[in-house]
């Protein structure tokens, strides 16, 4: 599999998956 | 007091901030595609010469500075964010936490091996080719980071705080 940090849509596309992993993490833990 | 630790802190922040993803955004969306283009009519030389040592130079510091001003801003509150003690301090705990990966990115594994590239120290050409390797993934880890970071440093305060997590 290609390393997503490769290619410069890859890097902003896992950023916003990790954007909305941590943020549903943390508005769960804050309830 | 609050004036100068908050207000101003948290200015110096923002500003050194913005230097440093600035800088980072433009080693991402322009530089490495300026280089690669470069290698193909061997015109690069002006930018690894010239360009890329002041940007890096700006760089780090600015990294250093927004991460000194972030833990002066945070001041009692340091470790209920850094530990996540109390739920108010989760956001900035997430924000805190990625900043700290990105600086530790930028003075443990991209400045030590840029300098091995720029020629600063001394290198075999295959130590310069893992050192390109390693810089660059370091590098495109953080703008990654950077995207949660953001989104965590805006939604960490006051009403902001309240609209993003309730």
């Amino acid at each position: 599999m290609k390393n997503p940090l490769d290619s410069l849509w890859g890097t902003v596309i896992s950023g916003l998956i990790l954007t909305l992993v941590l943020y549903n993490i943390i508005k769960f833990a804050m309830q | 007091m609050d004036f100068i630790i908050l207000g101003l802190g948290r200015w110096l922040h923002i500003m050194a901030g913005v230097m440093w993803i600035g800088l980072l955004y433009y080693f991402n969306f322009v530089q490495v595609g300026a280089l690669k283009a470069a290698a193909a009519d061997n015109t690069g030389a002006g930018i690894t010469k010239h360009v890329a040592p002041r940007a890096l130079f700006w760089f780090r510091w600015a990294a250093l500075v927004t991460w000194l001003a972030g833990a002066m801003i945070l001041g009692q509150h340091f470790l209920d964010a850094f530990l996540f003690l109390k739920p108010a301090y989760y956001p900035i705990g997430i924000g805190a936490w990625l900043g700290t990966i990105m600086f530790f990115n930028v003075w443990v594994i991209i400045w030590p091996n840029q300098k091995k590239i720029l020629g600063i120290v001394t290198a075999t050409d295959d130590e310069k080719n893992k050192a390109r390797r390693l810089a660059f993934l370091a590098s495109r880890t953080n703008t990654m980071l950077s995207i949660p970071l953001l989104f965590f440093m805006s939604a960490s305060g006051g009403i902001f705080r309240t609209a993003v997590f309730g």
